[in-house]
């Protein structure tokens, strides 16, 4: 008898965001390839994650934005240990973005050591479709494509 | 609160430590609740006030056959006991009952009866940090260290040192986990669990429990034990998600639970004889020493390097061998009140000599939230 809560043959996927309400707009902005951040309409700051309020004032008045993309590598660990959806070692990082709001993240297109993932370095972020509705942004060094193009990066 | 209003008049751990598949976590709360309650002389009968995390009251104060008036859930990690330290004094200073008991009890390691942890998908941290691959504390705890490393210039060595001297201390504790006495080489040569941490540098998991009982400062001269008082406390809670943290290089919940601490106390740092900071990980003490004023920002590297939190220092720190030699059933913040407890009542296994004033300071969740107790043992 096959068990309806095991999906055999499938090789386990990494933890996957269920959006809410509040948070909507980010993961569709995130499908269609955008990285959406609010900015308070009083107080002019921006934040994340979202919710649809101002947290640095308490103001009801925000809007949506579309971030640049463009962020910095603020500061991570390289896992050893095993996850599902990962393989290898990897790192977790936090990115700090153009717009200033910092992110969890996973740095992609770089080799995952102390050697090339260097504090400070230029990012900029790349949409990874998961299902039908799930994109996560992930991040890679700031101008990875032209380097591909000459061979330089796995 | 009324600096020194209350006191700790009992407290004690579980009867084992370490590997205890016979109690649930349930049974842990319990056993130490009993032994907290002899070591006061009491009984469950006597008790009108209870507090814990990771258990509801509901269940402790029954299970137990207690009555309360006064019931404190506040449940933010392993500094909730901390939390009803403070919580605890206000209520028996405002009347609202007399005599409390605060209990922890986890399997951590053998999780008889314990709950599944797991953060649902839609939660801010199911949605913001989940998908990026974060197995457990050991990955998240830590990812604020790079940044304090690029900042201060701390050293993997430095970080090292602090797994290297509370292993010192453990080494005279016959009921620490772990006593075998370990070099910065052992530490920077144990098996990579996400770098920059070894394994060496992460707390243990195993099974245990505490408990404490506190009333008034009046009462408490009328106990067996010598009294424990209250000298001044803390609290505070910055970020669910570590990733959200304001400074990666400094805790917000630290600095302000740490400088309440002190106001109201009255004290000065130098007053203080003995410190316990929660490690979960070996930045924490750091982070401790730096976030509570002891040493300037990027200076706790250095300050343990030299010997002053070791024995025969001038701050002697996690005199237990703390949560990476001592014991960490997950939720550690009631081990430090302990040991800050044995300090001053002078039965602790590596005695600071003349104790009088201990701070035990806590961490929940990924520097998520925080709380500092000031303790002496003479009334104020
Ligand atoms: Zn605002």
């Amino acid at each position: 008898m096959p068990d309806p809560n095991r999906t055999p043959n499938k090789t386990p996927r990494r933890s996957l965001p269920e959006p809410t309400p509040e948070t909507r707009h980010f993961w569709a902005g995130a499908k269609a390839g955008e990285l959406k951040l609010q900015r308070c309409d009083a107080c002019k700051k921006a934040y994340f994650p979202p919710r649809p309020f101002c947290p640095a004032c308490g103001s009801r008045d925000v809007s949506v934005f579309t971030a640049s993309g463009r962020a910095s590598l603020h500061s991570y660990v390289i896992n050893h240990r095993p996850a599902p959806g990962f393989e290898g070692h990897y790192a977790i990082a936090v990115v700090e973005l153009e717009e200033g709001p910092r992110m969890m993240t996973n740095i992609v297109e770089c080799p995952q050591t102390p050697e090339a993932l260097l504090l400070d370095m230029p990012l900029e972020v790349v949409f990874a479709e998961q299902d039908d509705e799930i994109s996560l942004p992930l991040f890679r060094p700031l101008g990875t494509d032209s380097l591909q193009k000459n061979g330089d990066a796995s | 609160m009324k600096p020194g209003s209350a006191a700790i008049v009992g407290a004690a751990e579980t009867t084992e430590m370490g590997r205890i598949p016979e109690l649930s976590v349930l049974g842990l709360h319990a056993d130490a609740a009993l032994n907290a309650l002899a070591d006061a002389g009491l009984s469950p009968s006597d008790i009108d006030g209870v507090a814990t995390a990771g258990e509801s009251p509901t269940a402790l104060a029954w299970y137990l056959g207690i009555t309360p008036t006064w019931v404190d859930g506040t449940t933010v990690g392993g500094c909730s006991f901390m939390l009803h330290v403070r919580h605890a004094a206000a209520a028996i200073a405002e009347g609202l009952c007399k005599t409390v008991l605060i209990t922890h009890g986890e399997s951590g390691r053998s999780r008889v009866g314990a709950a599944r942890r797991a953060s649902q998908p839609s939660s801010l941290q199911g949605q913001f940090e989940m998908p990026y691959g974060p197995v457990g504390p050991p990955t998240l705890f830590t990812i604020p260290v790079l940044r304090y490393i690029k900042e201060t210039g701390l050293s993997e060595e430095k970080l090292a040192q602090v797994a290297v001297v509370q292993r010192d201390w453990a080494a005279r504790n016959p009921r620490a986990s772990f006593r075998d006495p370990i070099t910065v080489e052992d530490v920077l040569t144990s098996r990579m669990i996400a770098w920059p941490f070894r394994l060496l540098m992460c707390c243990l998991v195993t099974d245990g429990g505490g408990a404490l009982i506190l009333t008034s400062a009046e009462r408490a001269r009328d106990f067996p034990q010598a009294p424990v008082y209250v000298l001044g406390t803390g609290e505070s809670v910055e970020t669910p998600l570590v990733s959200q943290m304001e400074d990666f290089t400094s805790s917000k919940a630290f600095r302000v639970a740490g400088k309440r601490a002190f106001e109201e106390s009255g004290i000065r740092h130098d007053d203080v004889d003995h410190l316990m900071i929660y490690d979960a990980f070996a930045h924490l003490p750091l982070y401790g020493l730096e976030d509570l004023g002891f040493v300037g920002r990027g200076e706790a590297g250095d300050f343990i390097w030299e010997g002053n939190t070791a024995e025969g220092g001038r701050l002697p720190l996690n005199t237990n061998g703390g949560g990476l030699s001592y014991m960490h059933s997950g939720m550690y913040g009631m081990y430090a009140l302990q040991e800050s407890v044995r300090q001053l009542r002078g039965t602790a296994p590596a005695q600071v000599p003349n104790a009088k004033i201990s701070i035990a300071h806590g961490v929940g969740g990924m520097f998520g939230a925080s709380g500092t107790i000031v303790l002496g043992n003479e009334a104020p």
